[in-house]
C-alpha cells in the first residue's frame, strides 16, 4: 500500500466519518481471521495448545473460558505481542505485521498506569498513531477525529481531564474511544466490560453492536457467561485448547460449557441459567 | 587523569595550608583538592561551572522523565554504572578520555545492560530487579578491573568517574570564537541538543511506548525499538556527563528532577519542562551553596535537587503532604459541621421547644476530630449563618441550617432503610454505617435510594424521613 493511497483513504474516511467501510487489502474471499496451529508457552509451560480458528465473515465474537484458559494470551498471540512457539496468524489473508492498520486493540484496563501525565484526549489520539507511522505528529484532523470518537462514547466533556481522575467505567470508555480512533476493521478487546457499572456496560455493548452493523469484526474476551448469548453472535470457547467455536446459538451449549469449565458447578449453574434464558427468548 | 587534559597550571592546584585533612583525603586523581581550588576561582569559572552543570543535568532530567514514567528509574542507575567497561575499553582503544570512541563504547554497553537484564529475567527464575542488579554490578566490576589493570600505566583514576571533577572541568578550556569554553561543555551542549532533538522527534513514539507498550507494538510502533533507542540515549548522555560532572550527579539527575516533576504536574510536556527547571535550579543553587560552604559542587547540586524533591513531596498541591493534610482537615471540618447540624435537627425534632446547651453542641462538634476542629467547625457554622446563639448559652438552627440538616438526616434515614431492606441487618447495626455515609450521599443518590425503596416515610426505627429540601425552612 503506497503512502499516497493511504493518505487519500484517510481523507475519504474523514469525510465519510465512520460509516464508510474501509475495505481491507487482500483477496476479497480471504477470511477475516485465520489462526493456524498456534501454540504459546511461557517459560516452557504451554498456555495455549494448537489453536486452529477461522472466522470467515464479520461477527461479534465472545472469547469465553475459565480463568487461566489463555483468552488474553490468544489475543496477544494473534497481535504478535507474545511470541508463538508455533503456528501462524493471517488477517484478511495476510500476516498480521502487514495488516496492523486494520487491527484495533483494547488492552485490559489494569495494564497501564493511570497516573500517567496525559489527558483523555491524549490517550484517544494515541489511536491515530499507528496510521501516522513513525515520526509524523498528529495534527488538527487527528484531533477532531479523536474528539468525534470521544463523543461516540459520551466522554467529550472529559477530554481535558487527566486520566487518573476518571472512574473505572470512564477509563474503559476512553480505551474504547481510542480503539475507534484506530479506524480498524478487526477489533480485539480484552475484558472491556470488567469492573464497569451497568450504564457503561450497556453503552459498550451498544457500541459493539454499532461496530458490527458497520461491517467490523470484534473479538471480546468476556467473563460473564450470563450475558454471552445476549451480546455475541459468535462464541469461541477456550480452555488452553480450543473447545468449540461457531455461532453462539449452536456453540454455547451446556455440553460445550462443561468441556470448557470442567466440573465447576457454580459456573455451570450460571451457564445453565444463561442457556435457559436464551431458550426462553427464542 | 590523563595528563594532556590538565591545563598549564595557572594558580597551583595543590592543597592549601589549613585545608582539612579529610578533604585532601577525598581528593581524587593526580589533582589534589579540586574543590578548594575551583571555589577560590573567578566569577568567570563559576559561570562556566553552572553552565556545565546545567548542560549535564538537563538532558539527564529529560530522559529521566521517561525512565520514571516507565518505572525504570533504576535501569538508568544501572546503565550509568554498567557503562564503565565501555568507557575503559573506549579509552584503551582511542587513548583519549573524551570522544566518540568512549561514547560509542558506552552506548554499546548500555544497550547490552538493558538486553542482558531482559534476557536474565526472561529465564523466569531471576526477578527483573535481581537480574538488573547482577548485570550492572558485574559490568561495573569488570570496568574497574579493566581500568586498574590494563590501564595501569595510564593516569585514569576510577575515583574521577565516581565523583566527577566539575570544578576542574570548567578550567580546562580552549578558545572557541575568541571565548574560553571548557572542553567538556562542548560535549555536553551537544548531548543536550541531541537529547532535545531525540525527545522532539520521537515525542509521539516515546509517550505511546511509555504509556502502553502493548498498543504501540500492536499498531506497528515497536516498543522494543523505542526502548533500546532510549537506553542508548541514556547510556550516551550519562557517559558524556560522567566525564564532566561524575556519576553521583548523573544518577541524581536521571531520577530526582523527573520524580519531582511527576509530583507537580499531570501533563507530559509540563513534566519535561518542570524536570528541566529543577535541573537548572539544582545546578545554579547547588554551585552557590557549594561556594558558600566550600564543599563538593557536584555533591551540592545533587543535594539541592533532593531538597527540591522533598519540598515537592511536602508542598505539591495535589499529591503533596500539605495538600493532603489540608483535604483531610477540610473533610474533618465538614463532618464536624454536619454532625452538629444533624444532631440539632434531631433535638429539635424530639422537643421543639427545649433549647440545646452550647456545651452539648461543642461536644458533638468535637466528637469526631477533637476540640480544635470542633471549635473551628462551630465558628464556621455561625459565620455561614447555619446556627445562632440563642438566649443564654444555647444554640439553635437557623432556616438555612435547618435545610442543610434536613438533607443530612434524610440521607441517614434513607440509608438505614436501604440497609435494613437489602441486607437484613438488626436495627442496632444500622446507625453507625449510616452515620459515616450520610456525609457523602448527594441529592441524586437520595432520589435513587428513595425510588428504590418506594419512597418510604419512616426509617426502620419508625422515625420520619424528612422530605427532600424545598427551601422554605
Amino acid at each position: 500500500m503506497t503512502t499516497s493511497a493511504s493518505l487519500d483513504r484517510t481523507e475519504a474516511e474523514a469525510k465519510a466519518k465512520d460509516g464508510a467501510p474501509d475495505r481491507p487489502a487482500g483477496p476479497p474471499s480471504s477470511p477475516v481471521l485465520d489462526v493456524h496451529d498456534v501454540t504459546v508457552a511461557y517459560h516452557r509451560k504451554p498456555v495455549l495448545w494448537d489453536v486452529d480458528l477461522t472466522i470467515d465473515r464479520p461477527c461479534l465474537a465472545g472469547i469465553v473460558g475459565p480463568n487461566g484458559a489463555g483468552k488474553s494470551t490468544l489475543i496477544k498471540a494473534i497481535l504478535g505481542l507474545v511470541p508463538k512457539a508455533s503456528g501462524s496468524v493471517r488477517v484478511f489473508g495476510k500476516p498480521v505485521g502487514a495488516q496492523r492498520r486494520l487491527i484495533g486493540y483494547v488492552p485490559q484496563r489494569e495494564s497501564v498506569d493511570w497516573d500517567f501525565p496525559v489527558t483523555v484526549l491524549d490517550v484517544v489520539l494515541m489511536g491515530t498513531y499507528g496510521r501516522l507511522g513513525w515520526f509524523r505528529r498528529p495534527g488538527r484532523a487527528e484531533r477532531s477525529w479523536s474528539m468525534e470518537c470521544l463523543e461516540r462514547v459520551g466522554m467529550a466533556h472529559l477530554a481535558d481531564r487527566q486520566i487518573g481522575q476518571l472512574s473505572g467505567g470512564q477509563q474503559q470508555r476512553t480505551f474504547l474511544a481510542r480503539a475507534l480512533a484506530q479506524r480498524a476493521e478487526v477489533y480485539f478487546m480484552d475484558e472491556p466490560m470488567a469492573g464497569v457499572d451497568a450504564a457503561t456496560e450497556a453503552a459498550i455493548f451498544a457500541l459493539l453492536r454499532d461496530l458490527k452493523t458497520s461491517g467490523k469484526t470484534v473479538f471480546v474476551v468476556h467473563h460473564d457467561l450470563r450475558t454471552v448469548p445476549e451480546y455475541f453472535d459468535y462464541t469461541i470457547l477456550l480452555n488452553m485448547r480450543l473447545i468449540a467455536h461457531g455461532p453462539t446459538a449452536t456453540t454455547f451449549s451446556p455440553e460445550n460449557l462443561r468441556k470448557a469449565y470442567g466440573g465447576r458447578l457454580a459456573i455451570l449453574e450460571a451457564a445453565g441459567e444463561a442457556v435457559r434464558a436464551r431458550e426462553r427468548s427464542e | 587523569m590523563n595528563p594532556e587534559r590538565n591545563p598549564a597550571p595557572r594558580p597551583s592546584p595543590g592543597p592549601r595550608p589549613g585545608l582539612p585533612a579529610w578533604r585532601i583525603g577525598l581528593a581524587v586523581g593526580a589533582v589534589s583538592a579540586p574543590t578548594a581550588w575551583a571555589l577560590a576561582a573567578s566569577d568567570e569559572i563559576g559561570r562556566w561551572t553552572i553552565a556545565l552543570g546545567i548542560a549535564s543535568s538537563v538532558p539527564c532530567a529529560l530522559l529521566g522523565c521517561y525512565l520514571v514514567l516507565r518505572r525504570m528509574s533504576l535501569l538508568g542507575d544501572a546503565i550509568s554504572h554498567a557503562v564503565l567497561p565501555g568507557i575503559a575499553v573506549g579509552f584503551l582503544l582511542s587513548g583519549a578520555l573524551i570522544g566518540p570512541a568512549i561514547i560509542l563504547g558506552a552506548m554499546a554497553v548500555g544497550m547490552l545492560t538493558a538486553l542482558l537484564t531482559q534476557l536474565l529475567s526472561n529465564l523466569g527464575r531471576v526477578p527483573e530487579d535481581a537480574s538488573m542488579g547482577v548485570v550492572f554490578t558485574s559490568l561495573f566490576a569488570v570496568g574497574v578491573l579493566v581500568i586498574t589493570n590494563a590501564a595501569r600505566d595510564v593516569d585514569l583514576d576510577p575515583g574521577c568517574v565516581l565523583y566527577g571533577l566539575i570544578e576542574l572541568a570548567a578550567i580546562d578550556s580552549r578558545p572557541v570564537f575568541g571565548l574560553e569554553v571548557p572542553r567538556s561543555f562542548g560535549a555536553m551542549a551537544f548531548a543536550l541538543a541531541l537529547t532535545i532533538g531525540f525527545v522532539t522527534l520521537l515525542w509521539k513514539e516515546l509517550s505511546l511506548v511509555s504509556f502502553d507498550p502493548a498498543l504501540a507494538t500492536a499498531v506497528g510502533i515497536s516498543a522494543t525499538v523505542v526502548h533500546y533507542a532510549l537506553m542508548a540515549m541514556v547510556a550516551g548522555v550519562t557517559v558524556a556527563a560522567f566525564e564532566a560532572v561524575g556519576s553521583i550527579l548523573v544518577v541524581a539527575m536521571l531520577i530526582v528532577p523527573a520524580a519531582t516533576a511527576h509530583l507537580l504536574t499531570d501533563r507530559l510536556p509540563r513534566m519535561l519542562l518542570v524536570a528541566s527547571a529543577v535541573a537548572v535550579l539544582s545546578a545554579a543553587v547547588g554551585y552557590r551553596l557549594a561556594v558558600l560552604w566550600n564543599t563538593s559542587v557536584a555533591g551540592m547540586m545533587a543535594v539541592v535537587s533532593g531538597g527540591l524533591f522533598a519540598s515537592a513531596v511536602v508542598g505539591s498541591p495535589r499529591h503533596g503532604l500539605l495538600g493532603r493534610a489540608w483535604h483531610r482537615l477540610a473533610l474533618s471540618l465538614r463532618i464536624a459541621r454536619e454532625d452538629v447540624l444533624a444532631r440539632l435537627f434531631r433535638a429539635e425534632e424530639e422537643s421543639p421547644s427545649r433549647p440545646v446547651a452550647s456545651g452539648s453542641a461543642r461536644g458533638w462538634a468535637s466528637s469526631a476530630a477533637g476540640r480544635l476542629v470542633g471549635a473551628i467547625a462551630l465558628r464556621q457554622l455561625r459565620a455561614r449563618d447555619f446556627i445562632r446563639a440563642d438566649e443564654v448559652d444555647s444554640v439553635a438552627l437557623t432556616g438555612p441550617g435547618r435545610d442543610e440538616a434536613r438533607e443530612l438526616v434524610r440521607s441517614h434515614r434513607l440509608w438505614e432503610s436501604y440497609l435494613s431492606t437489602h441486607f437484613d441487618l438488626p436495627p442496632d447495626h444500622l446507625h453507625d454505617p449510616a452515620e459515616r455515609i450520610e456525609h457523602f450521599i448527594g441529592p441524586a443518590l437520595r432520589a435513587e435510594l428513595s425510588a428504590e425503596l418506594d419512597r418510604p416515610d419512616a426509617d426502620p426505627h419508625g422515625r420520619a424521613i424528612p422530605p427532600e429540601g424545598t427551601g422554605n425552612g
